[in-house]
């Protein structure tokens, strides 16, 4: 292309378009919206519902939704919307904890494989294939039936321990495509060791990509944490919505006809997963140029 | 006249605004001619190239004509271009490495664009084309990826000139070579002439002293506008526009020794498209300019066929 | 070609390995001594059940032996086609329950996602580049992918099962029903097999059409679709090009999914109680039936690799530059 429309591109340049773009772009601020609302509820929620727990029998059982009860009761009498807000508390946390550990590990097998190439590549790369192949759900099934009591710490981090396979793979290619650039080899040049490289040159240099790819991880692991939650296999402890939807089946909320208790938290962790995607798709299109529309 | 190039203008859809990537340009070429383009990047030859078969989606017609053998290219209309494209204009593109489909065998690949555009396969005239270039036969029944560069390179060429086409454009088809396969690729193109495969052919390239090789006339475009354009020997020989000079200046020459003659290269930038600066657009660069500068220079007829944009010619 | 082959078995038989052994250890590695605390945690009554079990996980676990001689003992048991004996249903082994219920989980799985790739393909790739539809099939894609398999199958078993009733919403077939190959039988398995079907197909579907979406526009701005742009070549050629090209990423896609959708089939058989691996694993679960649940996981694994390896194949039929690498010609 040979335009002038790109003038010597600054860094700081670089950043004001980004940012100019990211609050012109629709999907973005959609998506973000969506995920920040469900947050506040969840994180400010309990405050406000006083100190009920969420499992307490507080009312008469299968209530429909109600002024007083925005999503009515189970058929034990717990209330719904409490449940719910607690519920997506667990979910947000699974959601990072999860995400944020496949993302630590996926990073540190991704730059150092792509960055140091050779061997150590072949070595992680075949690790990296091996984990990706082995089915997650099933080896997580196995984990958490052996455990006799299950958090929500350690169900996400055996979550992180498995969903990181494809993430490293795409770290391990951008690291790759950054290694032979001219700001790199001086850097290496100049003796700086690996670690410092790797933190000061070639991670900054992919920020909005690592970024976009924890989204994914951390949209893949409510996913994930919702499975394991439905077959049983959730926190021994608490309320999340995945446990909320188990209960909902076990007790029949489907052939009584309680929908305010099953629609409420799938329709919560597909908005909250639906809005991380499509507020990635907007990322991509705020930080790659050639996606923008014109 | 094979081709006639009236005060054409093009412009880029930023959100910006639009970049005048090529601002007025005019110009001919005689049947037959082999025109070098030429310039340094973002002065506008590639836009011009693209306008001339197919614009891409960002680009806007602005204005002016073209007139290919006598009648109009619709260059706006992406649509009314198609019946041009590959009959009248063609394109041997930048990217040859990777501009045939790598799932196609590339015999199968030719057959069915020539289907597609209405007509059947000479296998015949093909073969006889793929000899003319040094191209084994049985390159028809590999995949791309089976070839090397240069063969893609060659092949591309051939699938290009297929449909003997009035005016064949190659762009900057000799930048990623080696020295040795750029001389075969430019007499190849010669070659394409000779045969009457085509008919006259604009060349763009940033590498003056090639061009000078193969060129009948050079034409060197500056921040959209063309700059100035002469028969090869006399551009190169003696340039009348200070860009140009300064141009040729900069080319290393084979045999002599750098400590002799620095390398110079044109300090300063060309300005930004988006609104350019009222008068020369060189001015800021030039070493010569002046108070007349600030009024823009006319491309002027010095001397047959040899055009000059500049008050100081 | 030969060493794409031999690379990838290399890499499905470490995963085999490494399952095998996560298998072996995980018993043996979580606190507590294992062989009481699965006595203790199982809810067996008959007193022959809790015998047979102390006495084969004694054996299997055969403590009195060195670590390496119980890990080889696995290995040996499982070739056997060994699994152990299902405490759920004692004393059943445990293969053959599997083997019972696979059926169910192929019959379901492989009709919704090969029915739902290459729906999902078709639509994305249609959708790709035309505003208006663009402009739907993007955003009800995203939606669907976001979406819990079971929550989906929970709302179609409520609104088209049990406020419809259109269909049923539990089992694989009605209970006053014995398995035969009559036609009421087979009307009726089918009957059945709807719904949970709808659902992994709806879900998945969406998945697939907007990664399909996302590569089309990827090639219809790569250099050989701008060639034939530029020599006229009709926007149907460019576009039947993109989309064979734009399908090998979306096989490997495929592999990469597998593990999800096998993971979307167990919780929707768990909805509408299917007698499949998904609802094998939840009755495993609900009676601490471990050898059920470790057998189950061997079976997947297992499964899992070997659709790997056909799509490995296909991959190999489809992209001809494999095969050209093969031929050595270049």
């Amino acid at each position: 292309m040979t335009t002038t429309t790109t003038l010597p591109a600054e860094e700081r340049v670089v950043r004001r378009e980004a940012l100019y773009f990211a609050v012109r772009n629709t999907k973005l601020l959609i998506g973000f919206g969506i995920v920040l609302v469900l947050l506040l509820v969840g994180l400010l929620g309990p405050l406000l519902l006083g100190s009920a727990p969420p499992n307490e029998y507080v009312a008469g059982p299968m209530l429909p939704p109600s002024a007083e009860h925005w999503f009515g009761t189970t058929t034990f009498g717990q209330d719904v919307f409490t449940q719910f807000v607690y519920g997506l508390r667990t979910t947000f946390l699974a959601g990072a904890m999860g995400g944020g550990i496949a993302a630590v590990i996926a990073m540190a097998i991704g730059f150092v494989a792509g960055y140091r190439g050779g061997l150590v590549d072949e070595v992680l790369n075949m690790l990296t294939n091996v984990v990706l192949v082995i089915p997650t759900l099933a080896v997580l099934l196995i984990i958490n039936a052996y455990l006799g009591i299950r958090s929500v710490g350690l169900q996400a981090l055996f979550i992180g321990l498995t969903s990181w396979p494809w993430a490293a793979r795409a770290i391990r290619a951008q690291t790759f495509s950054l290694r032979s650039r001219d700001f790199v080899d001086l850097a290496r040049l100049s003796g700086v060791s690996t670690r410092r490289i790797i933190m000061r040159e070639i991670a900054p240099n992919m920020s909005s990509y690592l970024f976009m790819t924890f989204i994914l991880l951390f949209g893949g692991s409510i996913l994930i944490a919702a499975s394991l939650d439905f077959i049983g296999l959730g926190p021994t402890e608490g309320v999340s919505l995945g446990l909320m939807l188990q209960n909902a089946t076990q007790w029949s909320a489907l052939q009584l006809g309680l929908w305010w208790w099953f629609v409420p938290p799938g329709a919560a962790i597909t908005a909250v997963v639906g809005a991380l995607y499509v507020a990635n798709v907007g990322l991509d299109e705020v930080f790659n140029p050639k996606l923008r529309e014109t | 006249m094979s081709l006639r190039v009236n005060d054409l203008r093009v412009h880029y859809r930023t959100l910006r605004g639009e970049v005048k990537a090529l601002d007025g340009v005019s110009f001919g070429m005689a049947d037959g001619e082999i025109l070098g383009l030429a310039g340094e990047s973002g002065c506008g030859k590639t836009t011009l190239g693209k306008s001339l078969i197919r614009m891409d989606g960002r680009m806007r017609h602005a204005g002016g004509t073209v007139e290919l053998d006598g009648r109009e290219l619709p260059v706006g209309d992406d649509r009314a271009m198609v019946a041009f494209r590959f009959h009248e204009v063609s394109l041997i593109p930048q990217y040859s490495m990777s501009a045939m489909n790598p799932t196609r065998r590339i015999g199968r690949m030719v057959g069915e664009l020539l289907r597609s555009r209405g007509v059947t396969l000479d296998v015949k005239e093909l073969e006889s084309r793929l000899d003319l270039v040094g191209l084994p036969r049985d390159v028809l029944g590999r995949y791309p990826i089976e070839l090397s560069g240069g063969m893609k390179q060659r092949m591309v060429m051939v699938i290009s000139t297929l449909l003997d086409p009035s005016l064949l454009i190659a762009d900057e088809i000799t930048s990623a070579l080696d020295v040795s396969t750029q001389q075969a690729v430019a007499k190849a193109l010669l070659g394409f002439r000779e045969s009457g495969y085509v008919k006259s052919m604009i060349f763009i390239t940033h590498d003056l002293a090639l061009t000078s090789h193969i060129a009948d006339t050079i034409m060197v475009m500056y921040a959209g506008r063309l700059a100035e354009k002469a028969p090869s020997d006399r551009l190169t020989k003696a340039p009348r526009h200070p860009y140009t000079r300064l141009l040729i200046n900069s080319l290393p020459e084979i045999g002599v020794r750098h400590q002799d003659r620095k390398l110079t290269g044109i300090p300063g930038s060309p300005p930004s498209l988006l609104d350019p600066p009222k008068g020369c657009r060189f001015r800021d660069r030039c070493p010569m300019a002046g108070e007349e500068c600030a009024e823009d220079p006319p491309p002027v007829e010095i001397e047959p066929n040899h055009f000059v944009a500049c008050w100081k010619a | 070609m030969r060493q794409y082959f031999g690379r990838k078995l290399l890499i499905y038989g470490l995963t085999f390995v490494v399952a095998v052994t996560v298998n072996w250890m995980i018993p043996r590695f979580m606190p507590g001594d294992p062989v009481a605390s699965m006595l203790a945690r199982s809810r067996v009554s008959q007193p022959a059940a809790v015998e047979a079990m102390r006495a084969y996980y004694t054996n299997l676990f055969g403590f009195d032996q060195p670590i390496w001689q119980q890990y080889l003992n696995f290995w040996g048991a499982l070739f056997q086609g060994d699994f152990g004996i299902s405490i759920w249903v004692f004393p059943t082994p445990v293969a053959d329950v599997i083997l019972g219920a696979v059926p169910y989980t192929l019959g379901l799985m492989i009709p919704a996602v090969l029915l739902s790739y290459w729906i999902g393909n078709r639509l994305g790739a249609f959708a790709a580049r035309r505003k208006l539809l663009d402009n739907t099939v993007l955003p009800v894609g995203y939606v669907l992918t976001a979406m819990p398999y079971m929550w989906l199958a929970v709302i179609l078993a409520w609104g088209l099962g049990v406020t419809a009733g259109w269909f049923p919403v539990a089992g694989g077939y009605s209970f006053a029903l014995q398995p035969s190959w009559s036609w009421a039988f087979l009307v009726n398995l089918l009957h059945h097999w709807t719904l949970p079907f709808l659902s992994l197909f709806v879900v998945a579907l969406g998945g697939w059409a907007i990664g399909m979406r996302n590569m089309i526009i990827y090639e219809l701005e790569s250099d050989y679709s701008n060639y034939l742009a530029a020599l006229g070549a009709p926007t149907r050629l460019i576009r039947r090009y993109a989309f064979r090209n734009a399908i090998l990423p979306q096989i490997t896609g495929l592999a990469l999914q597998l593990g999800v959708l096998v993971a979307g089939a167990l919780v929707t058989e768990i909805v509408f109680s299917y007698p499949g691996l998904g609802s094998l694993i939840l009755k495993a679960i609900q009676n601490q039936d471990f050898f059920l649940l470790q057998g189950t996981f061997m079976f997947i694994v297992i499964g899992v690799l070997l659709a790997n390896f056909i799509i490995d194949i296909v991959y190999v039929i489809v992209d001809p530059r494999t095969r050209a690498g093969m031929a050595g010609a270049a």
